[in-house]
């Protein structure tokens, strides 16, 4: 199991003192809240789609450093690419965290989000990192709030579960 | 003596033996990260000493049968086991009767059996129900079902900055239509002792019963229901040193008669026919089915382990863990303690500057300690003093001050982490 200072490292607690792409957009085409009711996380994240393309994202909320640090390099990570390229990695994030997909073995596109493949070994903190991005399909999927406790959720599902 | 300021008082008893003590508790063992385990989390659960383990496995071995059923050897002993745990239960909050003992899953369901038993019956539309900011949501989600059931209304004690409730403002909210108080006894997210005995005084002055939620009491006060004279004393098992999934309501037995049954079944009937059932009397018209007997046997033993030590010493040792805990922790710069009334149980709610207390738990348990971060079932709480979440250190007897300076020293090892 490795360690969960390792979790903390520079990048993590980086962008969690200083949150990129952080506040709302004016003429947001897509936007979603994403709550955790378990710890009272929250997030607001907002979106502009050009032609199927992210042109912008911004977020803000109150949350743990895993979960905003999430966020911010989420925004990062997604901004300027296509809705089929951030569904990607969603998944791939999704898989990540709950430990479904094997960093070293199998392919994917996370780059420098694979700094939150520690939070497998917590499984308290999975959903911190997870909120985000759970927030982003509701985004594309026009569902105005989540949680990561919604049973109707289609993100609900993953925690702990086979999909 | 006043049981109200019993954990406050030093006695002059010779004080805890906390090593001796210690050695009771297996768990204490325990190496967590490497680390020795510093479980500072027993406002949520408290630990088993080996006299109460003991006395489950000697139950279970030795003991068991169902209760008050078959006229056998192992029948009767359980049962008589059973009762004599109920025995030991009254005599922990100084209860009148053994039938004001109703042995339930825990504080949870003894509230929902009032709710139930007392509340749809006697409570209606346009009646008032007074709460506090300070109760767990046990103790609010039965008011607000039954409320939402009948048309009632639930009004409000607030609190001030210290967590202390405003006695003046609980007064004024007394009118004809108030039915019912429920207040609890210790604030689990605080750890403010509230004025109960002076609140239940003022509510029978209106003519009003009142239930205590004594969850977070009944392992660190001298709980007397009988000098506190409140109507319902609600506490669990496991917070006392007992098992999960026992619990106890105490009931004044004039109003445990009047009641409706919580739940229908066996033993809590004494016949009957598909035209008419004729309930048992108290407490069994409460203890529908098995209960879970050898749960009830070592909570009694636990209550015997506690007596032993005596509540006034535990009272008086864990003042004196929180007074070291609170000099040290506000030596910490960028942290804030929340909940700094006069007259508080072993809890310390804190917030750090630019820190999530998510974080700070997470963190502090590679240090192997263990506290409760969240909103700890008291959202109202936190809505009060604004925040989403607190990290929570709670103590217990078998705390020790060096456990005090393992906790500050993980505090600042996170505010190193993130600088």
């Amino acid at each position: 199991m490795a360690d969960t200072k390792q979790l903390y490292q520079e990048v993590i607690l980086d962008h969690n003192k200083k949150p990129r792409n952080w506040g709302t957009l004016a003429d947001a085409t897509h936007k979603a809240e994403g709550h955790n009711p378990l710890c009272g996380d929250h997030l607001s994240l907002t979106l502009r789609m050009r032609e199927q393309v992210i042109d912008a994202i911004a977020f803000h909320g109150e949350s743990c450093a895993i979960c905003k640090a999430s966020a911010s390099m989420m925004t990062g990570a997604v901004k300027g690419r296509s809705r089929r390229d951030a569904e990607t990695l969603i998944q791939e994030f999704r898989d990540m965290a709950t430990g479904k997909l094997d960093l070293d073995q199998q392919p994917h596109h996370l780059g420098k989000l694979t700094v939150f493949a520690g939070v497998r070994d917590l499984p308290t903190r999975v959903k911190c990192a997870i909120l985000p991005w759970h927030t982003l399909h509701a985004a594309f999927h026009a569902i105005a709030s989540t949680s990561t406790e919604a049973e109707a959720d289609p993100m609900h599902a993953p925690i702990g579960g086979s999909a | 003596m006043n049981a109200i300021h019993g954990a406050l008082k030093p006695e002059t008893a010779p004080a805890l033996d906390v090593e001796r003590i210690r050695a009771d508790f297996p768990i204490l063992k325990l190496r967590v990260k490497g680390k020795p385990l510093v479980y500072l989390d027993n406002a949520a659960s408290s630990q088993m000493p080996r006299p109460v383990i003991d006395r489950w496995v000697r139950y279970q071995t030795t003991q068991h049968a169902n209760i008050h059923r078959a006229v056998h050897y192992l029948s009767e002993t359980a049962t008589a086991e059973y009762e004599a745990a109920r025995r030991k239960l009254q005599a922990f909050i100084n209860a009148r009767e053994e039938r004001e003992v109703i042995f339930t899953r825990g504080t949870t369901e003894s509230i929902n059996l009032v709710m139930h038993g007392y509340g749809r019956k006697f409570i209606g539309q346009g009646d008032e129900i007074i709460l506090t900011t300070l109760e767990h949501h046990s103790n609010i989600v039965p008011w607000q079902m039954l409320a939402e059931e009948k048309g009632a209304k639930l009004r409000v004690v607030p609190v001030n900055d210290r967590g202390e409730l405003e006695l003046e403002q609980y007064e004024t909210l007394f009118n004809a239509r108030t039915r019912f108080v429920g207040v609890t006894h210790v604030s689990n997210a605080l750890g403010t002792i509230n004025p109960v005995k002076e609140m239940i005084a003022a509510a029978h002055r209106h003519g009003v019963p009142v239930l205590v939620d004594g969850a977070q009491a009944a392992p660190h006060l001298n709980v007397d229901v009988q000098d506190l004279d409140c109507d319902f004393y609600a506490f669990s098992g496991h917070k006392m040193c007992g098992p999960t999934g026992i619990g106890v309501l105490y009931g004044r037995a004039g109003l445990l008669e009047s009641m409706q049954p919580y739940q229908g079944g066996g033993d809590m009937i004494l016949s009957v026919t598909f035209e008419k059932t004729t309930y048992n009397v108290i407490p069994h018209k409460f203890e529908a089915g098995t209960p879970p007997i050898a749960a009830a046997v070592a909570l009694g033993a636990a209550a015997d382990y506690l007596t032993a030590i005596g509540m006034e010493r535990i009272g008086a040792y864990e003042s004196g863990l929180l007074d070291y805990a609170t000099v040290q922790v506000n030596r910490i710069p960028g942290v804030r303690i929340l909940g700094t009334a006069e007259k508080k149980a072993a809890v310390l709610s804190f917030v750090m500057d630019g820190v999530h207390p998510h974080d700070v738990g997470t963190l502090l348990n590679e240090e192997g300690v263990a506290i409760r971060t969240g909103h700890h079932c008291a959202q109202p709480v936190m809505q009060r003093y604004r925040v989403a979440a607190t990290s929570r250190a709670s103590f217990a007897f078998y705390n020790t001050m060096a456990e005090v300076d393992a906790l500050v020293a993980a505090i600042r090892k996170v505010q190193k982490v993130f600088g």
